[in-house]
């Protein structure tokens, strides 16, 4: 549980997400590696669902191609082992593939988290799990010292915010705009005034949707951000490479690269404004 | 997603409370722009082969065609109320975003409907008819490009635009409260249905009938029904061309979640969905646009679970063939997903051949002694948007009550 706080501890966190098996295994495995040498502090790995709801075209080609390439929950697991990487990992999916692991219906949806978490899976964001429904859930994380991380729109409000606040743990997912995941060239207003309205929670703040850039990490971290959270841009650079048929090293220096960007865009926003002692 | 919190609110306040009188406008504007009541009516010739008393709800006679317009108006009329300024829609055979289209251009608000390609291409008039009522309509290219697609894709506009957006859901589907007020808007089907066949027959009907694709028609059609427990209540299912998953190509050739699913979680309700071990939700598939979806409402799920609903199902030809009986016998020429519903009855009759596996699940004469003497079938739309599909596909089998169609095909 405290791998993930930690990696927030000492200045702003850089997390970056790709879909597992992207555009096939063993090139995802050396990619998410250049992540981990370009400074990454947590990794999301996405378990591709064929339904991503909440992503937006670059995201959900990246699922497809990892489907397509045999991506199963059990690969994914063997993926997760295989990669021994210095990182907390947090797996990004959706419920359905949670919910129906394992045979014994009883176990719902504990054998996953059990299984996720022998494999050295720390986290899980599950965007189309309401805080309303998630107590199974939490209650497995905590059997198996993991943490259950959730999206916070900028238009959660009221009782609904409460119920996330009393569930989440590792960080609380800020989104930065209405919408789905997708690579922007600005950050959005919204952001701001959406880490003021979570100021007085005791878990820390990542921004993610449409950070593309280490100016706008550097933005968002100004703004008070703890960390920040980077997918579609990374996933760009992942399908550029797969339909200009590159070989995997050369995306994977191209993604160590834009990690470094990301990281270094990150420290150096949050040296522009001091940011203030978490309690 | 808070635009939920909000539609909860709404949904109590109007819908169920009468808030600002929204009921008595939704049931004026029901009659007067909808057409309702529409008429439950005996059909003599089907009564006859069937030597059972066959009533039809006539939701083919509603304005748009289908029962898809009470949900319709009721929602887009909601999102007046909620002070939305633009309405998006998600539709599968086309009537669900024709029916959103009219409510839309006739209480002035903007419309946007996401239609899978496939849809897009076999039910072309509803596409014309969207367009004509002004709604843009946007092809949705992923997957096999079906309701499924067109839902996951309306989510995603949703999710960017819910400060000014109402989804205006096309059937019992989705988070709450949509399952629930999707129901109440299409209650009025087995409101008006139960008090007419009182006046008609005294009594009430032993059995009732609906397809199923998400289950609005179904659930519209059992609503008023379900205390009175003498009456057996069929969902009937798509069976499209086979009950077994193709493995290989990740497609279950059928859209018949309730009798081959298994529960899972997809768009925001716990429900049964066709999938496979993993939990990846599979393509379906139906000759019937309508139908052709891998979930089911969850109520409608839970109802067959707890035994009060039977689902069953047909597969494609007997629904063909349906279509062209009730063509050809009645004068009313169904949509390729009421076929489903009128299907069965041929199939509890005894008449269309052999039972296939997991149908009725019951010896033939045991489900026939279910359906009784008085059976109403709700038929849940007109077939002039299936024209070009049913002429294709007669074309392609051999549909004994189906007449030449060469000389349609020549020209397609
Ligand atoms: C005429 C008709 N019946 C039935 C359906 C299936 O939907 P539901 O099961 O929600 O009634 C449709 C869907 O488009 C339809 O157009």
């Amino acid at each position: 549980m405290d791998a993930i706080e930690s990696a927030f501890a000492d200045g702003p966190a850089f997390v970056p997400y790709l879909a597992a098996g992207d555009p096939d295994y063993d090139a995802s495995l050396e990619y998410v590696k250049a992540l981990a040498r370009g400074g990454a502090d947590v990794i999301e790995l996405g378990l591709p669902f064929s339904e991503p709801v909440a992503e937006g075209p670059t995201i959900q080609a990246a699922v497809n191609r990892s489907l397509d390439a045999g991506m199963t929950p059990d690969r994914f697991f063997a993926f997760v082992e295989e990669l021994d990487v210095d990182v907390p990992l947090v797996c990004m999916t959706y419920y359905n593939l949670i919910y129906r692991y394992g045979d014994d219906d009883a176990e719902r949806p504990r054998a996953f988290v059990e299984r996720a978490a022998k494999a050295g899976i720390e986290g899980f964001v599950v965007p189309d799990l309401p805080a309303e429904e998630a107590d199974p859930l939490r209650e497995a994380c905590d059997e198996f010292d993991c943490d259950l991380v959730f999206i916070v729109a900028p238009t959660t409000q009221g009782e609904r915010l409460d119920r996330i606040m009393s569930r989440v743990s590792g960080y609380v997912y800020v989104q930065a705009r209405l919408g789905v995941t997708g690579a922007k060239a600005n950050v959005s207003e919204q952001t701001g005034q959406s880490l003021d309205r979570l100021a007085e929670w005791d878990v820390p703040k990542a921004v993610g949707f449409g950070i593309s850039s280490g100016e706008q990490a550097g933005e968002v971290v100004a703004a008070g951000a703890d960390g920040v959270i980077v997918g579609s841009a990374l996933v760009d650079i992942v399908a550029e490479g797969h339909e200009a048929d590159e070989d995997a090293a050369t995306v994977a220096d191209r993604l160590e690269a834009k990690a470094r960007e990301l990281k270094d865009g990150a420290v150096a926003g949050a040296q522009r404004t001091p940011r203030p002692e978490r309690t | 997603m808070p635009a939920i919190e909000e539609l909860t609110d709404a949904y109590e306040r109007y819908v169920l409370d009468n808030e600002d009188g929204f009921v008595d406008e939704f049931r004026d504007r029901l009659r007067d722009f909808g057409g309702r009541p529409t008429p439950l009516q005996r059909a003599e010739r089907l009564s006859e082969r069937y030597d059972t008393e066959v009533y039809l709800k006539r939701e083919d006679l509603l304005h748009g065609g289908a029962h898809k317009l009470n949900n319709a108006l009721g929602q887009v009329l909601l999102a007046k109320y909620m002070g939305k300024e633009r309405v998006v829609a998600e539709t599968g055979a086309g009537q669900h975003g024709t029916a959103t289209a009219m409510a839309a251009a006739h209480l002035d608000m903007p419309c946007e409907v996401y239609m899978g390609e496939t849809d897009i291409n076999r039910q072309r008039p509803n596409v014309f008819r969207m367009r004509l009522n002004g709604a843009d309509v946007t092809p949705v290219t992923a997957g096999r490009g079906t309701l499924k697609e067109a839902i996951n894709e309306t989510m995603r506009d949703w999710a960017t635009t819910v400060e000014t957006t109402h989804y205006v859901l096309g059937s019992v589907v989705g988070p709450h409260p949509f399952p629930a007020m999707v129901r109440d808007f299409q209650a009025v089907i087995s409101e008006e249905a139960r008090r007419q066949i009182r006046e008609q027959t005294d009594g009430l009907p032993d059995s009732v009938l609906a397809c199923a694709g998400g289950g609005s028609n179904t659930m519209g059609a059992f609503a008023a029904f379900l205390d009175d427990e003498d009456v057996s209540l069929h969902a009937v299912e798509a069976g499209g061309s086979s009950l077994t998953v193709d493995e290989e190509r990740g497609v279950a050739p059928n859209s018949a979640s309730l009798s081959t699913g298994g529960e899972g979680v997809l768009h925001g309700a716990r429900t049964r969905l066709l999938q496979d071990d993993d939990g990846q939700i599979l393509e379906s598939h139906s000759v019937s646009a309508g139908l052709d979806y891998a979930g089911v409402g969850p109520e409608l799920a839970h109802l067959v679970e707890s035994g009060r609903v039977r689902a069953v199902n047909v597969d494609d030809d007997a629904a063909l063939a349906a279509f062209h009986r009730l063509s050809n016998m009645e004068g009313i020429i169904p949509a390729l997903e009421s076929a489903h519903a009128l299907a069965y009855l041929e199939r509890v009759a005894g008449l269309d051949g052999p039972a296939t596996e997991g149908s009725s699940g019951k010896p033939r004469d045991e489900a026939h002694d279910d359906l009784g003497d008085t059976v109403i079938v709700n038929v849940s739309g007109r077939g002039d948007k299936d024209l070009e599909t049913v002429i294709e596909e007669t074309d392609r089998r051999e549909i004994e009550e189906a007449p030449e169609m060469d000389v349609f095909t020549e020209g397609l």
